[in-house]
């Protein structure tokens, strides 16, 4: 059987695992549709919530991110991860224990106004439908490099299934499909890791070879005789300022990601809150420890396979040749020499794309047929888990928080379905002409969805746990403050892939870029929030005591058993 | 602008517990950005110098270290607040049996 053959099998396999599962639990009621009716168990919400938010980015992009940045490529490995502590201790269990659908459904009684309800029910959207765009970006390049078919082709398909159990299924039914999938996703992670791993370093664990072996001062030997950077030196990608800047955007906006933070409402306690967030984070760390690991290696391997290397002789080489035809790997022989230089700056005649390390690694590693299917499998499964949870948080902010709890306070479950699946079938075809018709800039708009998400939702959240003075013109202020600051800038940065201008308008806000900005929106927005609160009417009296109530311990049956079983 | 008094609604015990569940929460917000703030980037050019199973220091702490921590941080989150809960209800117990 051929590579593409044995692709489609696994392709279909895990695929109707996802479906049947979808199928096995369907809803019929609205909460289950939304939250999963808050009784799955806290290993599966964990795993799910790992596979909901390690979305293509993570298991596509970020080791090619990493190997092409060296050092600086922390931004994303803590970036990514230091968000969870977070989310964990600031927010996870307090939103669990205030007990609502979403996030706009906190926000709006906590903040016991329609227009912030409205507001974060915005922000939602926009978060949401920025960070899909990025999903289907990666369905298309696993599908037209995989499949060999066309991207329109292999979008379609992508989103005809995540429509069908998304809708059948709801909340419930991606919960569980999620769980699911995330083991799809590591094992297709952790396999040619193994295998790379072992073949370079002669031992089979990354993490340990990456510290255990010379390999990391090797590679940085060779990146400088070509030309490069050392590879192991901070800051020579990014300044110090925008490192830390970038580092702490993507932590906050980790935290304020609406489709994460209602995976922890789909949990029956505060208690299994807590422990959710623990497996969660132990299950996205397998791969986010591994990752630094493979894009050494794999661009260790790459540097040997093709730098310094006739181009005839490079480019009969088969995996080359099929990157080669997808656009993502070119050359250019500038000096005319029949030579590959692989460097930096004007002489470089090799242009790589990021997306093709990971992608690329069982081959260039000569990995079984079987591997390369179950990598393509797992790219997959990235792409569509997180792209399902995306599409729930949508409907829901559309049929729940502005239908139901703004525009028609009587509607029946029935309505609210109703709204719910159409609501969801027009955010999948939006999704589906995004991927079909991808923006120049996606690695910059999944960065812009993290940004917003730091710059609007997470203070406000923050502030209205643990400030009970904060009222509603002080959040209602605060979020717009953020977001408006954050688009703005975003758009005076990027203006030139965004609209075309000659050269950016902005260059850089104080030394810190697009990616990185969104920490002054989320400053702005505590300093707003705050100033504006303090000198308007306090918060009535009940929303005081509602917050009283969420800092109380929860007790449950639970609880009550552990507590008795010590004495 | 009168200010408007507070609004008290939980007892002793509650307001102890919200009060230590702060402070375990500051105390490992401290870990987490010394860790990763300080280690991994403000300081990650000197300790670039220091040299850490075959990787300089800063590195290991940037691409791995702190991700460990981080698990670190919110098991021992998960696994003290367990104890506070069940510390507040044993009390909670005792102080209905001696009524």
């Amino acid at each position: 059987m051929s590579v593409e053959a044995i692709t489609i099998t696994m392709v279909i396999i895990t695929f109707g695992i996802y479906t049947g599962i979808g199928w096995w639990s369907r809803v019929r009621d609205t909460s289950n549709f939304y939250v999963a009716g808050q009784n799955v168990p806290t290993v599966a919400n964990g795993a799910a919530i790992a596979a909901d938010w390690m979305s293509a980015a993570s298991f596509i992009s970020m080791a090619g991110l990493v190997a092409f940045l060296g050092f600086d490529g922390t931004i994303y490995l803590m970036g990514w991860t230091g968000g969870y502590v977070l989310l964990a201790l600031l927010l996870a269990p307090y939103l669990r224990k205030f007990g609502k659908f979403t996030v706009p459904d906190f926000i709006g009684d906590r903040f016991y106004s329609s227009s912030a309800r409205a507001v974060a029910a915005i922000a939602t959207i926009f978060i949401s439908l920025t960070y899909i765009s990025g999903q289907m970006r990666g369905v298309g390049i696993v599908f037209s490099r995989y499949l060999q078919v066309d991207i329109i082709v292999g979008v379609l398909i992508g989103m005809a299934i995540v429509g069908f159990f998304a809708l059948l299924g709801g909340m419930k039914g991606v919960t569980w499909t999620q769980a699911i999938q995330y083991f799809v996703i590591i094992i297709a992670f952790l396999i040619p890791a193994f295998a790379i791993s072992y073949q370079l370093t002669g031992n089979p664990v990354p993490q340990l070879a990456l510290t255990g072996s010379d390999i990391i001062a090797r590679l940085g030997q060779i990146q400088v005789d070509l030309g490069m950077t050392e590879y192991m030196a901070p800051f020579t990608d990014l300044s110090l300022i925008n490192v830390f800047m970038i580092t702490l955007a993507l932590m906050a906006g980790t935290a304020g990601l609406p489709h994460v933070i209602v995976r922890f409402y789909t949990v029956k306690s505060v208690r299994s809150a807590r422990w959710s967030a623990v497996w969660a984070i132990v299950f996205i760390a397998l791969l986010y420890l591994t990752a630094p690991a493979v894009g050494a290696f794999a661009k260790y391997n790459l540097i040997d396979t093709i730098a310094d290397k006739p181009l005839k002789e490079v480019q009969e080489i088969d995996w080359v040749n099929k990157w080669e035809t997808t656009g993502l790997l070119q050359f250019d022989d500038i000096n005319g020499d029949g030579i590959i230089n692989f460097t930096e700056g004007e002489n470089n005649e090799v242009s790589i794309d990021g997306d093709i390390i990971v992608l690329s690694t069982p081959e260039v590693a000569n990995l079984a047929p079987f591997i390369i299917a179950l990598v393509a499998a797992g790219g997959l499964a990235a792409a569509l888990s997180t792209a399902s949870g995306l599409l729930i948080t949508m409907t829901s902010a559309v049929s729940h928080d502005i239908y139901y709890r703004i525009f028609n306070k009587q509607a029946s479950e029935k309505q609210r379905l109703r709204v719910g699946r159409i609501t969801l079938l027009i955010a999948l075809l939006i999704a589906a002409y995004v991927g079909i018709n991808p923006p120049g800039f996606a690695g910059e708009v999944v960065a812009l969805a993290f940004g917003l998400g730091a710059a609007s939702l997470f203070p406000v959240i923050l502030l209205g746990i643990f400030d009970k003075r904060m009222n509603k013109e002080g959040a209602i202020a605060g979020i717009l403050t953020g977001l408006i600051f954050t688009l703005v800038m975003i758009g005076l940065i990027l203006s030139e892939s965004i609209f075309g201008t000659d050269g950016a308008i902005l260059q850089s806000f104080f030394g810190i870029n697009a990616q990185g900005v969104g920490v002054i929106g989320m400053l702005l927005n505590f300093i707003v929030g705050f100033i504006v609160s303090r000198n308007t009417e306090a918060p009535p009296l009940e929303i005081q005591q509602l917050i009283e109530n969420v800092r109380a311990p929860e007790v449950d049956d639970e609880s009550e058993i552990a507590a008795s079983k010590e004495e | 602008m009168e200010k408007p008094e507070a609004y008290k609604t939980l007892d002793e015990k509650q307001r102890r517990y919200w009060k230590k569940n702060v402070k375990l929460i500051s105390s490992l917000l401290v870990v987490w950005a010394l860790v990763g703030f300080g280690g991994g980037i403000l300081f990650a050019e000197p300790l670039s110098q220091v040299s850490f199973f075959g990787v300089s220091l800063s590195f290991w702490i940037a691409q791995q270290g702190a991700i460990l921590v981080f698990i670190l941080l919110i098991l021992i989150y998960a696994i003290r607040m367990d104890k506070l809960d069940q510390e507040y209800i044993k009390e909670a117990n005792r102080e209905k049996e001696t009524k």
